[in-house]
Protein backbone atom coordinates (compact mmCIF):
# COMPACT_ATOMS: atom_id res chain seq x y z
CA UNK A 1 0.00 0.00 0.00
CA UNK A 2 1.50 3.41 -1.19
CA UNK A 3 1.34 6.33 1.69
CA UNK A 4 -0.08 9.57 0.59
CA UNK A 5 2.40 12.49 -0.11
CA UNK A 6 3.58 14.32 2.51
CA UNK A 7 2.20 18.12 2.17
CA UNK A 8 5.11 20.45 1.73
CA UNK A 9 6.00 22.23 4.91
CA UNK A 10 5.15 26.09 4.72
CA UNK A 11 8.07 28.51 5.26
CA UNK A 12 7.07 30.31 8.23
CA UNK A 13 6.07 33.94 7.43
CA UNK A 14 7.72 37.22 8.75
CA UNK A 15 7.30 37.98 12.01
CA UNK A 16 5.68 41.31 10.95
CA UNK A 17 2.79 39.68 9.00
CA UNK A 18 2.02 38.12 12.34
CA UNK A 19 4.03 39.10 15.59
CA UNK A 20 1.80 41.81 16.53
CA UNK A 21 -1.68 40.42 15.74
CA UNK A 22 -0.38 37.15 17.71
CA UNK A 23 0.62 39.24 20.89
CA UNK A 24 -2.89 41.54 20.77
CA UNK A 25 -4.23 37.99 20.75
CA UNK A 26 -2.42 36.83 23.58
CA UNK A 27 -3.04 40.10 25.97
CA UNK A 28 -6.99 40.74 24.78
CA UNK A 29 -8.83 37.39 23.89
CA UNK A 30 -10.12 38.11 20.08
CA UNK A 31 -8.18 41.45 19.82
CA UNK A 32 -6.12 39.76 16.98
CA UNK A 33 -9.23 38.85 14.15
CA UNK A 34 -10.22 42.46 15.80
CA UNK A 35 -6.89 43.63 14.09
CA UNK A 36 -7.79 41.38 11.19
CA UNK A 37 -11.32 43.08 10.80
CA UNK A 38 -13.37 39.92 11.60
CA UNK A 39 -15.35 41.71 14.41
CA UNK A 40 -18.00 39.17 14.89
CA UNK A 41 -15.31 36.17 15.10
CA UNK A 42 -13.33 38.17 17.41
CA UNK A 43 -16.69 39.03 20.09
CA UNK A 44 -17.56 35.50 19.96
CA UNK A 45 -14.09 34.51 21.12
CA UNK A 46 -13.71 37.13 23.69
CA UNK A 47 -16.96 36.78 24.66
CA UNK A 48 -16.08 32.88 25.20
CA UNK A 49 -12.62 33.57 26.63
CA UNK A 50 -13.93 36.19 28.89
CA UNK A 51 -16.97 34.18 30.41
CA UNK A 52 -15.10 30.96 31.09
CA UNK A 53 -12.45 32.87 32.71
CA UNK A 54 -14.77 34.69 34.70
CA UNK A 55 -16.97 31.66 35.62
CA UNK A 56 -13.62 30.07 36.48
CA UNK A 57 -13.08 33.09 38.97
CA UNK A 58 -16.33 32.87 40.43
CA UNK A 59 -16.09 29.25 41.40
CA UNK A 60 -12.53 30.45 43.26
CA UNK A 61 -10.73 27.93 40.73
CA UNK A 62 -6.82 27.70 41.48
CA UNK A 63 -4.31 29.22 39.64
CA UNK A 64 -1.31 27.01 38.67
CA UNK A 65 2.35 27.60 39.68
CA UNK A 66 4.95 25.95 37.48
CA UNK A 67 6.23 22.92 39.42
CA UNK A 68 8.71 20.60 38.43
CA UNK A 69 9.57 16.85 40.08
CA UNK A 70 8.56 13.91 38.82
CA UNK A 71 7.09 13.68 35.13
CA UNK A 72 3.25 13.83 36.00
CA UNK A 73 4.02 16.83 38.37
CA UNK A 74 5.97 18.96 35.95
CA UNK A 75 3.39 18.11 33.03
CA UNK A 76 -0.03 18.81 35.15
CA UNK A 77 1.32 22.15 36.91
CA UNK A 78 3.79 23.31 34.56
CA UNK A 79 1.42 22.57 31.99
CA UNK A 80 -1.89 24.25 34.19
CA UNK A 81 0.44 27.30 34.52
CA UNK A 82 1.06 27.70 30.98
CA UNK A 83 -3.01 27.36 30.26
CA UNK A 84 -3.51 29.71 33.03
CA UNK A 85 -1.14 31.96 31.41
CA UNK A 86 -2.15 32.03 28.07
CA UNK A 87 -5.25 33.96 29.02
CA UNK A 88 -3.15 37.07 28.85
CA UNK A 89 -4.52 40.58 30.48
CA UNK A 90 -7.31 38.39 32.27
CA UNK A 91 -4.72 36.16 34.05
CA UNK A 92 -1.36 39.28 34.52
CA UNK A 93 -4.53 40.86 36.63
CA UNK A 94 -6.07 38.30 38.15
CA UNK A 95 -2.26 38.14 40.09
CA UNK A 96 -2.28 41.67 39.95
CA UNK A 97 -5.07 42.90 41.70
CA UNK A 98 -4.90 39.77 43.92
CA UNK A 99 -7.93 37.56 42.99
CA UNK A 100 -5.56 34.18 42.85
CA UNK A 101 -7.24 31.68 44.90
CA UNK A 102 -5.49 28.95 46.96
CA UNK A 103 -6.42 25.73 46.18
CA UNK A 104 -9.48 24.14 47.84
CA UNK A 105 -11.31 20.87 47.81
CA UNK A 106 -14.69 20.53 46.45
CA UNK A 107 -16.37 19.84 42.90
CA UNK A 108 -17.22 23.86 42.28
CA UNK A 109 -13.29 24.98 43.06
CA UNK A 110 -12.01 21.79 41.30
CA UNK A 111 -14.47 22.84 37.95
CA UNK A 112 -12.85 26.36 38.27
CA UNK A 113 -9.38 25.55 37.86
CA UNK A 114 -10.40 24.01 34.77
CA UNK A 115 -12.25 26.27 33.83
CA UNK A 116 -9.28 28.84 34.33
CA UNK A 117 -7.06 26.86 32.21
CA UNK A 118 -9.48 25.81 29.19
CA UNK A 119 -10.06 30.07 28.70
CA UNK A 120 -6.34 30.28 28.48
CA UNK A 121 -6.23 26.77 26.00
CA UNK A 122 -9.42 28.30 23.91
CA UNK A 123 -7.12 31.93 23.81
CA UNK A 124 -4.18 29.52 21.95
CA UNK A 125 -6.81 28.12 19.80
CA UNK A 126 -7.77 31.77 18.61
CA UNK A 127 -4.13 33.05 18.80
CA UNK A 128 -3.20 30.26 16.46
CA UNK A 129 -6.45 30.86 13.52
CA UNK A 130 -5.10 34.26 14.12
CA UNK A 131 -1.58 33.52 13.02
CA UNK A 132 -3.30 31.74 10.19
CA UNK A 133 -5.29 34.37 9.30
CA UNK A 134 -2.49 36.90 9.61
CA UNK A 135 -0.25 34.63 7.73
CA UNK A 136 -2.50 33.97 4.49
CA UNK A 137 -2.62 30.44 5.18
CA UNK A 138 -6.35 30.82 5.64
CA UNK A 139 -9.25 33.25 4.99
CA UNK B 1 -15.88 38.60 45.30
CA UNK B 2 -19.11 36.47 45.02
CA UNK B 3 -19.02 32.39 45.35
CA UNK B 4 -20.61 30.69 42.70
CA UNK B 5 -22.15 27.16 43.32
CA UNK B 6 -23.09 25.07 40.18
CA UNK B 7 -24.19 21.53 40.21
CA UNK B 8 -21.36 19.07 38.13
CA UNK B 9 -23.92 19.48 35.43
CA UNK B 10 -24.50 23.17 35.12
CA UNK B 11 -21.04 23.24 35.23
CA UNK B 12 -20.26 20.95 32.65
CA UNK B 13 -22.99 22.40 30.51
CA UNK B 14 -21.45 25.53 30.26
CA UNK B 15 -17.81 23.98 29.67
CA UNK B 16 -19.55 22.44 26.94
CA UNK B 17 -21.50 25.56 25.25
CA UNK B 18 -18.22 27.97 25.43
CA UNK B 19 -15.71 24.99 24.04
CA UNK B 20 -18.38 24.37 21.06
CA UNK B 21 -18.58 28.21 20.12
CA UNK B 22 -14.35 28.70 20.32
CA UNK B 23 -13.90 25.62 18.73
CA UNK B 24 -16.14 26.34 15.41
CA UNK B 25 -15.38 29.37 15.15
CA UNK B 26 -11.82 28.72 14.74
CA UNK B 27 -12.06 25.71 12.58
CA UNK B 28 -13.49 25.23 8.92
CA UNK B 29 -13.53 27.92 6.04
CA UNK B 30 -17.27 29.12 5.45
CA UNK B 31 -19.90 30.36 8.75
CA UNK B 32 -22.23 27.53 7.79
CA UNK B 33 -19.49 24.84 7.98
CA UNK B 34 -18.85 26.50 11.47
CA UNK B 35 -21.87 26.53 12.80
CA UNK B 36 -22.20 23.15 11.71
CA UNK B 37 -19.31 21.81 13.42
CA UNK B 38 -20.36 24.09 16.69
CA UNK B 39 -23.37 21.97 16.81
CA UNK B 40 -21.54 18.88 16.16
CA UNK B 41 -18.95 19.51 19.01
CA UNK B 42 -22.04 20.35 21.90
CA UNK B 43 -23.80 17.21 20.59
CA UNK B 44 -20.37 15.17 21.42
CA UNK B 45 -20.48 17.20 24.97
CA UNK B 46 -23.73 16.66 25.59
CA UNK B 47 -23.78 12.41 24.71
CA UNK B 48 -20.20 12.08 26.82
CA UNK B 49 -22.16 14.02 30.02
CA UNK B 50 -25.22 11.72 29.96
CA UNK B 51 -23.13 8.82 28.89
CA UNK B 52 -20.44 8.82 31.86
CA UNK B 53 -23.56 10.20 34.37
CA UNK B 54 -25.25 7.28 33.01
CA UNK B 55 -21.82 5.04 33.24
CA UNK B 56 -21.10 6.18 37.02
CA UNK B 57 -24.82 5.84 38.25
CA UNK B 58 -24.91 2.30 37.11
CA UNK B 59 -21.46 1.64 38.48
CA UNK B 60 -22.77 2.98 42.05
CA UNK B 61 -25.72 0.94 42.52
Amino acid sequence: MSKAPKPPKLPLPHIKLWGHVVLAGWLVPGAGHFLLKRPIRGAILLSSVVVTYLLGLLMRGALFQPEFGDLLTTIIYTGGFVGDLSAGLLYLATVWMGYAQPDAAGHVHDYGTKFLVAAGLMNILAMVDAFEIAAGRKD
Amino acid sequence: MPNMNLTHFEASLLFAIFSSLVLGVVTKKTDSERVRYGLKCFGYFLATIFGLGWLMYLGHR
